[in-house]
């Protein structure tokens, strides 16, 4: 049987940082990742602009042949883990073969979650996580006359932005009462909604679709209020959810995710997990969370890495920060931190109708929780420093809230520079 | 080895924010002086100063691991870490990787923008009117001696934050295998220069001579080497004492008689190797075990040396040797520069170089403050940095406009704590003194 001292499955953001956290601390144990895309690694982020076509697909390449070759790591593309053999440290693949390993990393991310609805599983649809995802999305919306896309959070709205710039009529159903419910609130939702029906977009929040069938154009798609459309295209981008049917029979505990400590250790031993998969202690409160973003992907991938090399240089994972930036119709949003008040927080916006800005600061006990804006620029990972470390904000409250960027800036002088 | 890069040194003590380099940056970069768009930024800081926020081109940088779409990377030959415009999505999360402002939207063109060291001519150093940015390349030193072979053992027994291990492992390399290696007693033999058990502590031919005839054996090895043909670097690394006294009769020999040799003394004014010693290189006024505090004798209190210190190189000079220089390791573009130098002139006549070595045992300050009190000698204008040759004369490399005054750099250390205002304003004037000694020589080399 094949075997490796390390074995990394997957190969995007927390899987490469993990090979570079190896590589940094063990220059020579062998090292296999594993991945069930057949392309080179790259990210789900830049796939909306490979979808819009301003990313070439060949141009989003984290990492080429090279740098696997020059850090002794073989790279094994179109292998997929099928199951997880924790008592004899073994990896099944799809192909039937085994890998045995001393320390494995799971960092096979995530899928999209179709929802159940009836006639979904007769009809063409897309989802978008995969480069093979967004080249045949890319190829569709230069087709589309009417397109539909189920769920508005950012994978949704990117996509949608898309279709609307080719021309497309294009409608939004959301079951929720807001869009990107979960990163912006209502006054932010606003902003977006109206960007986009500003260009001509139709947004239906509070709204599920009940029921599919196929059409001659693609399909015929009902609301809950009885209303009919033909789309030709349909893309389902209603959320994700871990790929990680490979634990099944097997102990390593697992809820929503995979549940890791802090240094991104799973119930069993030598077995670890990091990025989208993975569920990890938040930030702002010790239960474990699913925060799948890329920042928190790279740093506990690096964690694990170092983990499993048994690097000394080990911090323990300070708990998962949301952070998001989101770039519509020319304008961006960042959200940094907490972006619902908890009880007892105390909330100071700031609101620019007239030109679309819009800033809103969480606070509790004069230190941030969060803070997110509308064409609002500030350094987010001054933000986020800030909110990790717990700096008191009292005295400088109102000079912050008119003016985070300098304020920001004038703390990081202070603290951490 | 890893390499090492230039990098945009900042001196917040001498910024008083007018925002030139910002202005600078702003005009090369986009063609408008809008400080707004400026890639160097200073921000008032919470301390009533003035701090940067500028790339800091990070070894382990966040804002590449964070960008989904490969747009940015660090080089590994510059060390700059830089952004391509094709592949930027413009989603911003670079700026939310880094926690040191270092890269930000420029609201001009809708991308981010951060400093990329104008390819390694950066705008805004030149144009700062305090000379609060520096560009430094002491890498350059780095990465070329890192290519060289170490010809000293690993694991020398020097003690706690001292820089002769860096200067013996820097000198040797850069002088090669092709050396003869004296070292008489003192620190050098005693950091193991000469071995344990029978076996050496350097790749090279290495011998122990006396401390009285170092320069004259050398010489004779030196000759013995020409005979048979064979061209050798005979190198001397020698401490203050066994140069400057027992050792003079034959260093000043050997340099009368212009023999081809590098000598190079490690001055740390005393013999701090048999237990801290008085030496004519021990300044006035200092503290060692034969110049002690104390209450003294016959109504005499003692009050550390007497006497002021003897000034080798300027003795060297007057040899009229091929090259004649004194260093520092807080300069090391400077050391090296020197270092190359000697060894030229070491090929056709006598080379001497004067080393300052601040001694963190026999001076009585903190194992990590060396380079600190040796920059503070020469910022006080203690010691001076200047370079002999009989042609050009003697020459300042690293001249003090500006200096200190003297109790900047003697209250760095212990040696100096008992001193009476009257012995501190005699050394402040002995330091004029020997400024003015110095520049007379370096007026007369200009006419």
């Amino acid at each position: 049987m094949e075997h490796t001292k390390y074995l990394v499955v997957g190969s995007s953001h927390a899987a490469l940082e993990a090979v570079t956290a190896i590589r940094m601390h063990d220059a020579e144990g062998s090292l296999t990742l594993l991945t069930r895309d057949t392309h080179l690694p790259y990210s789900p982020t830049v796939l909306p602009y490979v979808v819009s076509g301003r990313s070439a697909p060949d141009g989003i390449f984290l990492r080429d042949e090279k740098f696997f070759a020059d850090n002794h790591v073989a790279l094994k593309r179109g292998k997929a883990l099928k199951a997880l053999h924790t008592e004899r440290n073994a990896a099944e693949l799809a192909d039937g073969s085994e890998i045995a390993y001393d320390k494995i990393l799971l960092a096979t991310g995530a899928a999209p979650a179709i929802p159940p609805i009836p006639g979904l599983d007769q009809v063409a649809y897309h989802v978008l996580r995969t480069l093979d995802d967004a080249t045949k999305l890319n190829a569709a919306i230069k087709q589309s006359k009417q397109a539909v896309v189920m769920g508005a959070g950012l994978v949704g709205m990117h996509a949608a932005e898309n279709l609307v710039k080719a021309g497309a009529r294009v409608t939004i159903v959301e079951m929720a009462k807001q869009l990107t419910d979960g990163y912006f609130d209502a006054t932010a939702a606003g902003l977006i909604e109206k960007a986009f029906t500003d260009n001509g977009a139709r947004i239906l929040t509070g709204s599920r679709v009940v029921k599919l069938a196929p059409s001659a154009l693609g399909a015929t798609l009902t609301l809950e209020n009885g209303t009919r459309w033909k789309p030709d295209l349909l893309l389902v981008a209603t959320g994700v959810k871990p790929n990680m049917d490979y634990l099944a029979g097997s102990p390593v505990e697992h809820e929503r995710g995979i549940l890791v400590s802090d240094t991104m250790q799973t119930s069993v031993a030598n077995v670890w997990s990091a990025g989208d998969c993975a569920q990890a202690r938040g930030f702002f409160s010790d239960a474990k969370v699913m925060n799948a973003i890329l920042p928190d992907a790279t740093e506990q991938g690096r964690i694990a890495g170092m983990a499993m090399a048994g690097d000394p240089g080990l911090k323990q994972y300070p708990g998962g920060v949301p952070l998001n930036t989101y770039h519509f119709f020319g304008r961006h949003a960042i959200s940094v931190g907490s972006s619902k008040a908890p009880a007892g927080a105390e909330v100071v916006t700031r609101f620019d109708e007239a030109n679309g800005r819009y800033l809103k600061v969480i606070f509790m006990e004069g230190r941030l929780l969060g803070i997110y804006g509308v064409n609002e620029f500030f350094d987010g990972g001054v933000m986020c420093q800030l909110i990790l470390r717990q700096v008191d904000l009292s005295a400088v409250k109102e000079r912050f809230v008119a003016n985070p960027l300098a304020v920001g800036r004038e703390f990081m002088s202070k603290l951490w520079r | 080895m890893g390499r090492s890069y230039n990098t945009i040194a900042f001196d917040a003590a001498k910024c008083d924010g007018c925002g030139d380099c910002m202005t600078a940056c702003a005009t090369a970069k986009v063609g408008v002086g809008d400080t707004a768009r400026s890639r160097i930024q200073v921000v008032g800081s919470a301390d009533d100063g003035f701090e940067l926020a500028l790339c800091r081109q990070c070894g382990d940088p966040k804002c590449v691991t964070v960008c989904p779409a490969g747009a940015l990377t660090k080089d590994g030959t510059s060390g700059v870490i830089g952004w391509k415009a094709a592949k930027c999505v413009d989603c911003l999360l670079c700026t939310v990787g880094c926690a040191y402002a270092g890269i930000a939207l420029d609201a001009g063109t809708g991308h981010v923008a951060k400093c990329d060291m104008c390819d390694g001519a950066p705008a805004c150093v030149p144009a700062c009117p305090h000379d609060a940015l520096t560009y430094i390349t002491t890498s350059r030193i780095y990465n070329e001696v890192g290519d060289w072979e170490d010809l000293f053992a690993p694991g020398l027994a020097g003690c706690q934050g001292c820089n002769t291990e860096l200067l013996m492992r820097h000198t040797l390399r850069r002088v090669g295998p092709d050396t003869v290696l004296a070292t008489p007693p003192g620190c050098v033999p005693g950091m193991g220069s000469v071995g344990f058990n029978g076996t050496t502590g350097t790749k090279i031919p290495v011998f122990h001579p006396l401390l009285t005839n170092t320069a004259a054996m050398l010489a004779g090895i030196k000759r013995q080497y020409r005979r048979v043909g064979r061209e050798v670097t005979a190198l001397a690394i020698a401490g203050d004492g066994g140069a400057s006294d027992v050792g003079f009769q034959s260093l000043s020999g050997a340099a009368e008689r212009n023999e081809q040799i590098l000598f190079m003394v490690v001055d740390n004014e005393g013999y701090m190797n048999t237990g801290m010693q008085r030496s004519s290189c021990t300044p006035y006024g200092a503290w060692t075990s034969t110049t002690p505090i104390g209450e003294g004798s016959r109504g005499m209190p003692s009050q550390g040396k007497t006497q002021d210190a003897k000034n080798l190189p300027l003795i060297m000079v007057n040899h009229r040797c091929e090259y004649v220089a004194t260093a520092s390791t807080a300069y090391m573009e400077d050391l090296y520069d020197k270092l190359d130098k000697a060894i030229q002139a070491s090929k056709v006549g006598f080379a001497y170089l004067h080393v300052y070595s601040p001694c963190t045992t026999g001076w009585r300050f903190p194992t990590d403050q060396n380079m600190e009190v040796a920059r503070k000698a020469v910022e006080t204008n203690f010691v001076m940095l200047w370079e002999y040759t009989p042609g050009e004369g003697v020459r300042f490399t690293r001249p003090v406009d500006d200096p200190l005054p003297v109790t900047e750099y003697l209250r760095a250390m212990g040696r100096f704590r008992h001193l009476s205002p009257d012995q501190i304003s005699h050394i402040q004037g002995k330091v004029v003194e020997n400024l003015a000694f110095v520049k007379q020589m370096v007026h007369r080399a200009s006419v």
